[in-house]
């Protein structure tokens, strides 16, 4: 027994959450220091799906790791692509077609829909209500029906190329996503009915888990969380990419911090996604999808290069250093679930077991994403 | 008078028998109906391979259930981790025994029926509580901490709402109480506004407390399994899980039953035709139509707020109840 555990009360015991318990939905450990049903410590175990993909990346061609991006956040597969696609294209000096840009905007958008449809139905399993699980996997399917048609893989895509996008969106897409929009538009009030006013999930979500801005500055939390935290922070708009600037959308802040919160932001980011959805489907221009001329072995010149992308989950940076062959000389992948879980040990302190599970379902972490 | 006391005795042990073969048969299927009906709020199917309908799903499940090593581990208490599930549906079936299904149809008819079947159902807890405790495991050892708190909490408000009833019904005989409602609808205690205005609302908490005591959903504190991972069963295998399964349901069942009996009006018809066990039956497999559909339609509560919702809110108002109906009985 180490010494920290000595000190404390011997009344004190830990208890281990994971690496398989429901909660953790995935291979995450955290070791609880509990005192009653109190949690005294909170001590994430993480690692368990440690895939070297960082490693993977500098002993591979650019195009051969391409398809890894996918499988680390393999429910928001697009916006890992996405990040990585763009570093390299950055680094390469690659324009990317209008219209690639855009259909990059619906497909991420459609993605990160789908993805906070998945947190939905995990987030209200976390707090015990079963039911609005199957009722978000209804519509998720839909995308997963949508993306499939279009990119031949249901969740782990691998659709953005270096220059483009590797086909051209068809009609049954385009009409799709309009369908679809218009689909999930008229479902949104029935969500509100069934979870956001029932009277257990508020009780279980206000003032549980607060997470102030200067705990979410502290650790690098993005995304939903520090939305959910009052910081208006979306690299879509902080250091705008792609088609992004020319479209109109929102940023949903709520100041309280709370798990309400955080989940009242994810659902307003879903009608915020549907309505890029809707504008990049108008707009969509005309022309190629594939910028030209780009070479078969790529070979970006001698650099290093940093980009950030707004993932479902939050910021997902790729930092690529070029030494001029065919293989990056080194990458780091920044992952906005690993920020997030580094949060919960701080959060969680002196919280009870079951709001402290209220609060990890709410930072929305995807296992693989935090291990890499 | 041998000979009746031979009949009795026989008469008894049939009936315990039909109600063991009753519990273990609505065990099944009610946990086939647990599928089906969220099967249907959820837009799916539910089992539907094993047999028609999946009418045999239950069957299966069973067998597999037989078929499973029951582990035990070294440290845990080997006695009473293999008493608890005993202890767990034994009372449950006793509390069924106290149940008159209709005129006919009962085991024994006491006078102290209603006294009697709450000092069964509160051996459960029990039962519970030592199976959590002996099975040397952390979520089980807090699953049994949560039982005991959550039934202590639920038990007193269940109690006052029922001394209350006592003292409306001048009774604690279930037979007499269900004949106080023979007639109609209207003479059931849910509607007898005039022995106390608060009769609905004795109801629900009387509803809201047994749901508690029979640990369902959003009250099935001890058995949360995002985040116990299955309570007090966690360490249970094979048929020793399987008792606790049988166990849920009966109580189930008896909470049902309970409340038919009190505040439905039992086997009486609502219109006053033909009184019999069908209306019993319709009225029992409602209500637990309603337990399901709660379970499936709210996320589970908190433990501190359970705790809160029974001591600051049911709690002040079984205690109004009871004031308000003895107040009434003395004026009217």
């Amino acid at each position: 027994m180490s010494t920290t555990a000595q000190s404390l009360h011997e009344e004190m015991f830990v208890l281990n959450l994971g690496p398989q318990h429901p909660a953790t939905h995935g291979v995450l450990r955290i070791k609880l220091m509990m005192d009653g049903e109190y949690i005294a410590d909170a001590e994430s175990v993480i690692g368990y799906g440690h895939r070297m993909q960082e490693k993977m990346g500098e002993n591979r061609t650019y195009a051969k790791f391409l398809p890894n991006t996918g499988r680390m956040d393999y429910v928001a597969a697009m916006f890992n692509t996405h990040g990585y696609v763009c570093a390299v294209e950055k680094l390469a000096g690659l324009r990317v077609p209008e219209r690639a840009e855009y259909i990059r905007v619906i497909t991420a958008e459609l993605n990160r829909v789908a993805s906070h449809l998945l947190w939905l139905g995990a987030f209200l399993i976390d707090l015990g209500g079963f039911t609005p699980l199957l009722y978000t996997f209804d519509d998720r399917e839909q995308i997963l029906d949508l993306l499939e048609g279009l990119t031949g893989t249901r969740l782990t895509y691998c659709y953005y190329r270096f220059g483009g996008v590797c086909n051209d969106v068809d009609d049954a897409f385009l009409a799709g996503s309009r369908q679809f929009v218009a689909r999930m538009r008229a479902r949104m009030p029935m969500y509100h009915a069934l979870i956001t006013k029932n009277i257990i999930f508020r009780k279980r979500c206000e003032e549980i888990g607060p997470i102030t801005a200067e705990q979410c500055r502290k650790y690098g939390a993005t995304g939903p969380v520090i939305r959910g935290s009052g910081v208006a922070y979306d690299v879509r708009k902080a250091e705008p990419y792609g088609a992004y600037p020319q479209l109109d959308f929102n940023v949903p802040v709520y100041p309280q911090g709370d798990c309400l919160a955080r989940y009242m932001v994810r659902l307003d980011e879903i009608v915020e996604s549907l309505r890029l959805v809707e504008q990049a489907l108008d707009r969509l221009p005309g022309g190629p999808v594939m910028a030209e001329k780009v070479p078969r072995l790529l070979k970006p010149p001698k650099g290093d290069c940093y980009f950030n992308v707004e993932s479902a989950r939050g910021s997902f940076g790729v930092r690529l250093f070029s030494d001029g062959t065919d293989k990056a000389y080194r990458l780091k992948l920044r992952s906005p679930c690993f920020s997030n879980l580094s949060l919960f040990r701080e959060c969680s302190r002196g919280m009870l077991l079951a709001d402290a599970l209220a609060l990890l379902g709410s930072l929305d972490l995807i296992i693989p994403d935090i291990d890499r | 008078m041998a000979h009746e006391l031979t009949w009795q005795i026989v008469r008894v042990l049939l009936y315990v028998v039909g109600l063991i073969a009753f519990a273990a048969f609505n065990a099944a299927y009610l946990s086939l109906l647990e599928r089906k009906i969220p099967a249907w709020f959820q837009l799916r199917y539910g089992p539907k391979e094993v047999g028609p309908w999946g009418l045999l799903q239950p069957v299966a499940d069973g067998v597999k259930l037989l078929t499973k090593q029951l582990l035990v581990q070294a440290e845990s208490d080997v006695l009473l981790f293999k008493l608890a599930p005993v202890m767990v549906v034994v009372p449950a079936i006793m509390c069924l025994a106290l149940i008159p299904f209709s005129e006919v149809l009962w085991a024994r008819n006491i006078n102290v029926g209603l006294l009697a079947l709450f000092s069964f159902s509160a051996i459960h807890v029990l039962g519970t509580m030592l199976g959590g405790w002996s099975s040397y495991n952390k979520y089980a050892s807090i699953a049994a901490a949560r039982v005991v708190a959550q039934n202590i909490a639920y038990e007193i408000p269940l109690l006052l709402v029922m001394v209350t009833f006592v003292m409306v019904t001048h009774s604690m005989n279930l037979f007499d109480i269900v004949q106080q409602q023979a007639g109609g609808f209207w003479h059931w205690y849910l509607l007898r506004v005039q022995a106390s205005p608060l009769m609905p609302v004795a109801f629900v908490i009387f509803f809201i407390c047994m749901l508690a005591e029979a640990n369902r959903a959003p009250f099935d504190m001890f058995e949360a399994e995002s985040e116990l991972v299955a309570g007090a069963f966690t360490e249970y295998s094979g048929m020793g899980f399987g008792l606790f399964f049988i166990a849920e349901y009966a109580n189930v069942l008896v909470s049902c039953s309970l409340a038919t009996v009190l505040f439905l009006g039992g086997w009486q018809c609502p219109f006053g035709l033909l009184p019999g066990l069908h209306w019993f039956l319709i009225k029992m497999y409602a209500l637990c139509f309603v337990v399901i559909w709660v379970r499936w339609s709210f996320p589970r509560t908190q433990f501190y707020g359970l705790l809160n919702l029974s001591w600051k809110f049911l709690i002040p108002v079984a205690f109004l109840h009871l004031v308000l109906t003895a107040v009434m009985l003395k004026l009217f």
